[in-house]
C-alpha cells in the first residue's frame, strides 16, 4: 500500500510562510520608498536589511528542500499544472537569491555604503563602475516587478485549488499540522 | 505531526453548484484585487499628484534640459582631495570614529548650483563643497554643504514650486517674474532666509567661502547623550570680498582660481561643530541658529589635489547626506529624507547615460601643475 507525506514539514512551512510574509513587505517598502521623499530614508533603512536576511534564509530553504524535498503533487493536478507550479517554484527560488544580490552588488558598484545595522556592514562585491550600478539598478526593478508577477500566479493557482478544485492543497502548506482526508494523491507519483 | 494516508474514491469533494462556483471565482478575484491593490497602493499609484523623487528630478530636467551624464543639480564641478586632521575636541560631542584624534583621506567636489554643466561662473551663484571622509573602520561620512549660511527652502515642496517657477519661458528664453513674486507671496520663510544669504557678504572664490550643513543633524556620544548640532568648514585662507563691478572674463574663473591656488598650496579649512539649544530650530533650514551658540573647533581639512569630473572618482560618487557613520543621525529636518531620495533618483539616471565632457577638462587642471 503506498504511504505518502502529505504536508510539508514543519520547518518548511515555518520557512515559507516567513519568507512569505518577508518578500511582500519587502515589495511593498521597495515600490514605496522609490515614491516618496518623506520616508525613503527609513524605509531604505529596513529594505537593506530585510533583503539581506532573505538571502540568508533561502539559503538554508534550499538546503531543507533538498534534504526533505517536498510531498509528491496531488492527483487533481495536470502534467502542465505540474510543469507550471514547478517552473513558478523555480522562478521563485531564482528571484529570492538574484535580487538580494543584486540590491548588494548594485550598491557595491556604487560604493554605497552597505550598512544592515549599527556594526553590521557588508564588504564591496563589485568594482565601482556606474556604468555597471546603472544596469543592475534596473535589472532590480524588472525581476522584482517579476517577482510580484510570478507571486501573483502562485497565490491565484493556490486559489484556484483550494476554492474550486478543492484538493486540500492550501493544507499541505497549512502553518498548523493537520490530518488530511480529503487530499487525492497521485497514485503515480507515491513512492516515486 | 505528519499523516499517513490512503487514497480513496470517497474523498472527492461534492461537486459545486453554479451559484457557489460563481461565488467562489468572485473570492477568488477579490483576493487578487486585494493583492495588486495592496502593491500598487505602496507604489503611489493611486496619488498621482504626489511629488515624487522622480518628479523632482523631471523638473530639474524640465528648466535645465538633460545634460547626458551630469548631476541634475550642481552639474558645474571639480574633483579634490586630500585629508582631515581630528584634534580630538568631537569625542566628547559624537562617539563617531572620525573624532578620535588622527587623521582620514578625504574626497570631495567643488561645485556650481544648477543644472547646467557649462554654466559662467558667477560671484553671486551657490558653491557647494561636498566631502566623503573614510574612516579606519571601514564606515563613510558625506556631507554636501553650499557657502549660504541658511537654505532658502523649509521643505522639498517649496523647493520644487520654486524651480517651476524659475522655469524660462519656452519663447522668451527668461522666467516669468510674476510667477516667482507669487512663490515668494505665499513663502515668507524663503524671503526672510533670503534677507539672512544677502546680509552676509560674498567672498571672492572657493578658497575662502565659508560652507555650511544647513540641515541641522544629531551627534550621539558614547554616554548616548543626543545632541542637535549643524557644521560649517571655514576657510583658514583670508577673506576677500567678491568683486561684483567687474566679472573677469574667463567663464570657469572660479574654478581655474581654484586650481591655481592648490597648485601653489594646499587649501585648508577648520570643521566647526555649532551646538544647538533647546528651541533652536532642527526642522527647519531656513533659520539661522543664534550667533551665540557654542561652537567647537574638531579639526582642519587640507585639500591638495584638484582633478577634473571627467576623472575624478568624485564624479561617480553620490554625495547623499544620510550616508553617515555611527555617531552622527539625521534630524528631523524634513529636506534630509527628501536629498537622499532626488540624489539616489538623479545619480541613477546620469550613471545610465554617456557623460559628455566637463566644462573644466583634465588639461585645465594640469595647467601650472
Ligand atoms: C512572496 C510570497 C510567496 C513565495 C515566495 C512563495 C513560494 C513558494 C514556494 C517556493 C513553494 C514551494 C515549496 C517550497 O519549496 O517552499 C510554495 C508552496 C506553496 N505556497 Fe507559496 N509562496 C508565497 C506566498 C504564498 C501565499 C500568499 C500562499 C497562500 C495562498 C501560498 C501558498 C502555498 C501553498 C499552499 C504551497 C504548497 C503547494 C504544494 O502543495 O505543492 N504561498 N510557495
Ligand atoms: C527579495 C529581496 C528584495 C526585493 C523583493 C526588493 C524589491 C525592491 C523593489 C520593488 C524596489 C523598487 C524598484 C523600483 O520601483 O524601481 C527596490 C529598490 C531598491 N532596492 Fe530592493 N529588493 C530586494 C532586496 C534588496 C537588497 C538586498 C538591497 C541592498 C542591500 C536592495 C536595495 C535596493 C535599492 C538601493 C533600491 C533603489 C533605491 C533607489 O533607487 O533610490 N534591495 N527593491
Ligand atoms: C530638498 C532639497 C534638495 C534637493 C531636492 C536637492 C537636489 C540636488 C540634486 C538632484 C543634486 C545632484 C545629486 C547627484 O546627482 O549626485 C544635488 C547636489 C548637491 N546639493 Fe542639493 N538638493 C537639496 C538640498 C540641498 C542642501 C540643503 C544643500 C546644502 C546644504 C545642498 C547642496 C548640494 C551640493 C553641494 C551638491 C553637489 C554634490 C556633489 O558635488 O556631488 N542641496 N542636490
Amino acid at each position: 500500500m503506498p504511504t505518502q507525506r502529505s504536508q510539508f514539514t514543519v520547518f518548511s512551512r515555518l520557512l515559507h510562510w516567513t519568507m512569505a510574509a518577508m518578500i511582500l513587505s519587502m515589495l511593498c517598502i521597495g515600490a514605496a520608498m522609490v515614491a516618496s521623499l518623506a520616508n525613503y530614508h527609513v524605509l531604505i533603512s529596513i529594505h537593506r536589511p530585510l533583503g539581506i536576511s532573505i538571502l540568508v534564509l533561502v539559503v538554508v530553504r534550499l538546503v531543507n528542500r533538498l534534504l526533505n524535498p517536498p510531498p509528491s503533487f496531488p492527483a487533481t493536478m495536470s502534467r502542465a499544472e505540474r510543469l507550471a507550479a514547478t517552473a513558478s517554484e523555480f522562478t521563485m527560488y531564482s528571484l529570492m537569491f538574484i535580487l538580494p544580490l543584486i540590491g548588494w552588488g548594485m550598491l557595491s558598484a556604487a560604493r554605497y555604503p552597505i550598512i544592515l545595522t549599527r556594526s553590521l556592514h557588508l564588504p564591496f562585491i563589485l568594482p565601482h563602475d556606474v556604468t555597471l550600478y546603472a544596469a543592475l539598478r534596473k535589472m532590480h526593478t524588472i525581476l522584482a516587478y517579476l517577482f510580484f508577477l510570478t507571486f501573483v500566479a502562485h497565490f491565484v493557482a493556490i486559489l484556484y485549488h483550494a476554492l474550486i478544485v478543492r484538493d486540500g492543497i492550501l493544507k499541505r502548506m497549512a502553518p498548523w499540522s493537520i490530518r488530511l482526508k480529503n487530499t487525492v494523491v497521485d497514485q503515480n507519483s507515491v513512492n516515486k | 505531526m505528519t499523516t499517513d494516508f490512503k487514497l480513496s474514491a470517497e474523498s472527492e469533494p461534492p461537486r459545486l453548484g453554479k451559484l457557489s462556483k460563481l461565488a467562489r471565482f468572485g473570492l477568488l478575484g477579490a483576493a487578487l484585487t486585494v493583492a495588486a491593490g495592496t502593491f500598487a497602493y505602496f507604489g503611489g499609484w493611486f496619488i498621482r499628484d504626489d511629488l515624487t523623487p522622480a518628479r523632482f528630478v523631471d523638473g530639474f530636467e524640465q528648466v535645465n534640459g538633460v545634460h547626458a551624464g551630469f548631476r541634475r543639480n550642481h552639474a558645474k564641478g571639480m574633483g579634490v582631495f586630500g585629508f582631515f586632521d581630528s584634534n580630538g575636541n568631537g569625542v566628547r560631542l559624537s562617539q563617531a570614529v572620525i573624532f578620535q584624534p588622527g587623521r582620514v583621506q578625504v574626497i570631495g567636489r567643488f561645485s556650481l548650483g544648477g543644472g547646467h554643466p557649462d554654466v559662467s561662473d558667477k560671484p553671486d551663484a551657490v558653491r557647494g563643497l561636498a566631502l566623503q571622509f573614510s574612516l579606519p573602520n571601514g564606515e563613510l561620512w558625506r556631507t554636501a554643504m553650499i557657502n549660504f549660511p541658511v537654505f532658502p527652502f523649509r521643505t522639498p515642496e517649496a523647493f520644487y514650486e520654486q524651480l517651476i517657477a524659475s522655469k524660462p519661458d519656452p519663447n522668451t528664453g527668461k522666467h516669468d517674474p510674476g510667477k516667482m513674486e507669487e512663490f515668494l507671496a505665499s513663502h515668507p520663510e524663503t524671503v526672510q532666509a533670503l534677507t539672512v544669504i544677502k546680509g552676509q557678504p560674498s567672498s571672492s572664490g572657493f578658497d575662502n567661502s565659508t560652507f555650511h550643513s544647513s540641515n541641522a543633524f544629531r551627534f550621539i556620544n558614547s554616554a548616548g547623550d543626543s545632541i542637535p548640532v549643524r557644521w560649517i568648514m571655514t576657510p583658514m585662507q583670508p577673506f576677500e570680498s567678491a568683486n561684483n563691478a567687474s566679472i573677469p572674463q574667463d567663464k570657469n574663473y572660479l574654478f581655474n582660481a581654484l586650481i591655481a591656488q592648490i597648485h601653489r598650496q594646499p587649501l585648508r579649512w577648520r570643521l566647526i561643530i555649532v551646538i544647538g539649544q533647546p528651541g533652536d530650530p532642527t526642522n527647519d533650514a531656513t533659520i539661522p541658529w543664534p550667533a551665540e551658540r557654542e561652537q567647537v573647533v574638531v579639526g582642519t581639512l587640507t585639500l591638495d589635489r584638484v582633478e577634473s569630473d571627467d576623472t575624478s572618482a568624485a564624479t561617480d560618487l553620490n554625495f547623499d547626506p544620510l550616508v553617515l557613520p555611527v555617531g552622527i543621525a539625521p534630524s528631523d529636518d524634513p529636506l534630509l529624507s527628501a536629498r537622499s531620495a532626488v540624489y539616489s533618483q538623479s545619480f541613477t539616471r546620469r550613471a545610465g547615460e554617456t557623460k559628455q565632457p566637463s566644462a573644466i577638462r583634465p588639461s585645465d587642471v594640469r595647467k601650472g601643475e
